[in-house]
């Protein structure tokens, strides 16, 4: 139990205990306060996190931790992380005191519950992306519905009743098929190893899960897509994500828009991807369809729509298509530019979601045929409007463009990868040039709807709804502290647009992994090798490894040798000096060095061997 | 006959304790009237202590007893403090006088007599291995609770629940006995461990299965399953709370104990011979699949247009009975299979689950009542009781919760279990259907969810108040701790619950044997045959 450990504990359980606490002041006036102070604090832990992130290792689940909870059940509560799930991580940490900040004049309910739900929501977040275990994942997941539930049934607007039901019978529904198909999952790695007991270990099950049939991983891949295909959404189950989105609190729009989207993508990229590697490469195709039909419908909807608010909820459907487009292009490029995107949408929708809140807050109405030409009026905020518009149309220079375009030039390679290693077509699962060219209309239509809406809210002769009187509390423009949530994000935005390839870095090794696993599975030649490549993703963007500490402490060398014992278990060189997965994994061994975790030893003496368990 | 005396004592006690009850309950000094409660926990008390240290038995559950028995206890417990509490003076002396006849709320022995023979019914259930036995043990265990409907309230609605039930009970017991008598005819014993063997040794006869058959149906009425669940909504609203959290335990405990011994003759792939499939015969795990899809679906789907809030409690108990129908079905797995492939050991945790969560809500509901004494029932009643009321609106919010499965409450993993044996077992299909019903359940938990915790705009009609009875807030605030702490320490239940759902496969014993061996009674058969081998090991 290093510092480390304890920060990412305390990641997930300290919101938790604080929104308990707030549910039980006395004084609602304080839950703000509360909140605020609570979210704020949370950044310590994780920069500490960051600081002690190895990034030359980002590929393997890093601060491991598991306690045993029921061993009868194999049941445990064990987490660790590595980049990609570090990288959300972050955005939850971050998108939480702007949530807050952004709610102090918004809710007029009762305050204690609100931030106390919107405390504990930040909780389960973190706890999704940490869980190392399959049944504490499924907990979080879960467990978000019902904060996000009470969010929007207590706090938002006219119609919230019908939008809360919705929004919680859809994803229930889902994802309670979802975890019949992980059980089976779970159940066949059972069987199959040798382990001889239930696991339900992550990356163990995701070690033997490629072992199925192609029909039993095609039913797992349709119960996962259940569950997953709601959350994102995917065409056609996302008709519950408009009213939410609508519906719900500035705060909740936020958090559903920047994180809770993303467990679904998430999802994918952990889940679906790796546990039926076979079956989503052979429907890949179909829901890459799928995701186009998105794009461009959406974006079609979004071109019609009056409520502002709306509007960004449908482009968020339609984003999160070339998200999913990228993810099923299942090679380096597009899973690295899906990754981004869910990081870069979290940012310029969330933002947008913000701006439209701070709007309504004043004038009361989302309709931009009755409020309009605020440049005059508001130049503060029209100047982040037209920013965020920005991001989220894809500017080069801002967030959203390396990710959109990295997802379509994955698209279009998709068919070209596969070509090179000499099975033209042998699956059908090839994207190509055919779906980039799609897709690519809906980065058109995109830019029409949104600098539609901008032009019509922000600019043209002033409109404001009839009856209008200023607020009491707020000034006609952004105040200091709306400009302090807006302001994070829109650096975010800037810095991610500038210089993508940090984060390309850093998610590098994991995307490579899960590429080298799909085309391992489905007995593709690849250039990858498993936690070996270091390739980047693309010749597109060239960074050099910003992340190689020049003179390693003990530290370092113990994780890095940590990191090739645990590459050992799972890898194997074959004749030609390729790494490839191994047959038979000692599973009791590798859990043993798993929890042991990176053991320093004496650097002076030069021996770095890994001490048994005695050592300590 | 020691052995049977060693596995019995639980039982003893009890009623010892009830004949005790019987006594102080009449006695004409209010202050040893009073004692009637304390008997009854020490009573429960003791026989919780004795259930831990049952020996095995030699029948083909050979650890079921200390498990079940001490759950049963466990749960009596709870629902004992439902149903005791502080009385009304006045309405007492009124009782005294016999002016009016509430026995729910004033300490008559009656009450507490009939819940502790109940009680003792069900304890004799876990230990039978004889279909006679089964058949007085479930009777032992519904007769009772039969005069707890009729004398739990004054209303008409409650002799309305009472007669329905037992003309409807008596209907089960006579298809189930029915049944009973065409598996001694097929196999001429009445011993579970001898007519396992015979099915075991030459396949089950027609008639025998069609015995076997009847007998599910009829044993289908004390679980409420489709096609015998007809009674359970309006015997549910028609009873006092506390009476209904009783009914939603206890016959329902009963049943799938009886659904496993009378199963666990026929076995789990082991009785057709050679081939261990892990599969029933295909007759009974049809029936019993069709049963589980419709019980689920009918549960569900009912309930989600109910305005009672015991009604929907009902419905959702029939919804349960068919998810636990999914891990009879998938049956105790390979010998020594853990938890996740056991499903006789899912459905013995979901039974203990079930029992504190529906205790926990209908706790909630016999707390609070309106000006004029009557319970706490529509919908409407609860509204905004988490504002008005947080202990209990919070106690209602955790128990719905968990019993709709949400994670990470202890209902979560009861139904986690269903899921992977149901998988284990082969059983997709249905554990889709499972997966479905439980995202159908969502819709009326959450509204109940929603309307005490979130809508609380609009006034209710007619206000509540907390009824006098402290100790009923005291067992709805224990089942919420027990949602939420037994899933932290719930490693020894399950454990427990696997070990209790150890199942012995018979050894083929022809039924020339069995039935001439020892003519005089099954008690002697199984002493003139000794020990079935496999429990020598």
């Amino acid at each position: 139990m290093n510092l480390e450990i304890w920060s990412l504990l305390l990641l997930i359980f300290a919101p938790v205990a604080v929104g308990v606490l707030i549910g039980l002041l006395r004084n609602p006036d304080y839950a703000y306060r509360v909140a605020l102070v609570t979210s704020l604090l949370l950044i310590i832990p994780a920069l500490r996190l960051l600081s002690a992130f190895d990034f030359s290792m980002a590929g393997t689940p890093q601060f491991l931790h598991a306690v045993p909870w029921v061993p009868g059940l194999g049941l445990e509560f064990s987490v660790g992380m590595d980049s990609v799930s570090f990288l959300l991580i972050l955005l939850t940490v971050l998108l939480g005191p702007i949530v807050v900040l952004a709610s102090k004049t918004a809710i007029t309910g009762d305050k204690r519950m609100y931030y106390a739900w919107l405390t504990v929501l930040q909780g389960a977040m973190v706890g999704v992306f940490a869980a190392q275990d399959l049944l504490l994942f499924y907990t979080c997941f879960e467990f978000t519905l019902l904060p996000m539930f009470i969010l929007i049934r207590k706090y938002g607007s006219t119609n919230r009743i019908a939008a809360s039901t919705k929004f919680f019978l859809y994803t229930f529904t889902g994802s309670m098929l979802t975890l019949a198909g992980l059980v089976y999952v779970v159940w066949f790695v059972a069987q199959d190893s040798q382990l001889g007991a239930w696991t339900l270990h992550i990356p163990t099950l995701t070690a033997y899960a490629a072992e199925m049939t192609l029909a039993e991983q095609g039913w797992v891949l349709a119960a996962m897509l259940a569950g997953f295909a709601v959350k994102v959404p995917l065409f056609p189950v996302h008709t519950w994500l408009p009213l939410a989105h609508t519906e719900a609190p500035t705060a909740g729009s936020v958090i559903l828009a920047g994180v809770l989207l993303k467990l679904g993508t998430y999802g994918f990229y952990r889940f679906a991807i790796p546990l039926a590697p076979q079956a989503f490469f052979e429907y890949a195709p179909a829901i890459a369809v799928l995701a186009i039909i998105g794009i461009i419908y959406a974006g079609l909807i979004c071109w019609v729509q009056t409520d502002i608010k709306k509007l960004v909820a449908y482009s968020s459907v339609s984003h999160l298509g070339f998200c999913i487009l990228g993810l099923a292009a299942l090679n380096v490029t597009g899973l690295s530019g899906s990754i981004l995107y869910m990081l870069s949408h979290g940012l310029s929708t969330g933002a947008l979601f913000l701006m439209i809140g701070f709007m309504y807050e004043r004038y009361h109405t989302r309709d931009m045929n009755t409020v309009g030409g605020l440049a005059t009026k508001m130049p503060i905020w029209t100047t982040f409007m037209v920013f965020f518009t920005m991001a989220s149309v894809g500017l080069p220079g801002l967030n959203g463009f390396p990710s959109e375009l990295l997802c379509l030039i994955g698209t279009f390679q998709s068919d070209a990868a596969w070509n090179a290693a000499g099975e033209p077509g042998a699956w059908g699962a090839s994207l190509g040039p055919w779906f980039a060219v799609f897709a690519g209309t809906g980065m058109v239509i995109a830019a029409m709807y949104l600098l539609i809406m901008v032009g019509k809210v922000c600019f043209g002769p002033l409109r404001e709804p009839a009856g209008h009187h200023p607020h009491n509390e707020l000034p006609t423009d952004l105040n200091l502290r709306e400009i302090t949530t807006l302001t994070p994000l829109a650096i975010g935005c800037l810095l991610f647009g500038l210089q993508p390839t940090i984060l390309l870095d850093a998610i590098n090794e994991p995307v490579n992994n899960t590429v080298a696993l799909v085309d391992e599975a489905n007995g593709l030649e690849s250039d990858l090798t498993l936690n070996s490549a270091r390739t980047l993703p693309s010749n597109y963007f060239t960074h050099d490894q910003g992340f190689q500490t020049a003179d390693p402490s003990p530290q370092v060398l113990a994780e890095q040798m940590y990191h090739e014992k645990v590459n050992s278990f799972m890898t194997e060189p074959d004749e030609n000096g390729v790494q490839r997965l191994r047959d038979d994994i000692d599973f009791a061994e590798f859990k043993r060095v798993l929890d042991e975790g990176p053991v320093i030893s004496d650097a002076a003496a030069g021996t770095m061997e890994f001490q048994g368990a005695a050592h300590d | 006959m020691t052995e049977k005396l060693a596995i019995l004592w639980p039982e003893i006690l009890l009623f010892i304790g009830t004949c005790l009850v019987m006594i102080t309950g009449q006695w004409p000094n209010r202050a040893i009237r009073q004692f009637t409660p304390w008997i009854c926990f020490i009573a429960l008390t003791l026989a919780f202590f004795a259930a831990m240290t049952s020996p095995s038995t030699s029948g083909m559950f050979p650890e079921l007893i200390p498990y079940a028995k001490m759950m049963i206890a466990a749960v009596g417990l709870m629902i004992l403090l439902l149903l005791s509490g502080t009385v009304d003076r006045r309405l007492e002396a009124e009782v005294d006088k016999g002016r009016r006849f509430e026995s729910i709320r004033s300490n008559r022995g009656e009450f507490y007599a009939f819940f502790m023979f109940s009680l003792t019914g069900l304890m004799l259930t876990a230990s039978a291995d004889d279909l006679i036995w089964l058949f007085l043990a479930l009777e032992l265990t519904s007769l009772p609770t039969y005069i707890m409907v009729a004398i739990s309230r004054e209303e008409d609605t409650a002799l309305e629940a009472a007669v329905k039930y037992f003309f409807l009970g008596a209907l089960g017991a006579a298809i189930f006995l029915y049944g009973f008598a065409l598996v001694y005819g097929a196999t001429g014993s009445t011993n579970l461990a001898e007519i396992a063997a015979v099915f075991a040794a030459e396949g089950i006869s027609p008639i025998g299965m069609i015995g076997l058959l009847v007998a599910v149906i009829g044993v289908s009425f004390k679980i409420a399953a489709v096609p015998m669940h007809f009674y359970t909504p309006d015997v549910y609203q028609g009873a006092a709370s506390p009476v209904s959290a009783m009914l939603a335990f206890v016959p329902k405990t009963a049943g799938f104990l009886a659904l496993m011994m009378l199963l666990g003759t026929a076995g789990w792939g082991f009785a057709s011979g050679a081939d261990a499939s892990g599969h029933l015969p295909i007759e009974l795990e049809a029936t019993l699949w069709i049963m589980a899809a419709l019980t689920m679906t009918v549960g569900n789907v009912l309930a989600l247009l109910q305005s009672s809030v015991k009604r929907i409690l009902a419905y959702s108990s029939i919804a349960h009975s068919g998810y636990m129908l999914v891990g009879i079905i998938a049956g105790p797995g390979s010998p020594g299979s853990p938890f996740y492939e056991n499903g006789l050991a899912a459905v013995l945790f979901y039974l203990l689950t079930y029992g504190v969560m529906t205790t926990g809500t209908f706790a909630v509901l016999a707390s609070l009542e309106h000006r004029d004494g009557k319970e706490a029932d529509h919908i409407d009643d609860i509204r905004g009781i988490c504002k008005s009321h947080p202990v209990l609106g919070w106690t209602l919010i955790i128990c719905v919760l968990s019993t709709l499965g949400f994670p990470p409450l202890l209902g979560f993993i009861a139904k986690v279990g269903l899921f992977t044996s149901g998988i284990a077992a082969g059983h997709i299909a249905l554990v889709v259907i499972l997966a479905i019903n439980s995202a159908i359940a969502a819709a009326y938990y959450l509204r109940l969810v929603a309307v005490a915790y979130i809508d609380d705009s609009e006034k209710p009609s007619s206000p509540v108040y907390p009824s006098p009875f402290p100790m009923r807030r005291v067992a709805g605030v224990i089942s919420a701790f027990g949602v939420i702490f037994l899933l932290v320490f719930s490693a020894p239940l399950v454990d427990g619950a696997v070990n209790a759902a150890t199942f012995v496969a018979p050894t083929p014993q022809p039924a020339d044997a069995a039935a001439t061996d020892n003519p005089s009674g099954p008690d002697e058969n199984t002493m003139a045959l000794g020990d079935p081998p496999p429990a020598d090991d």
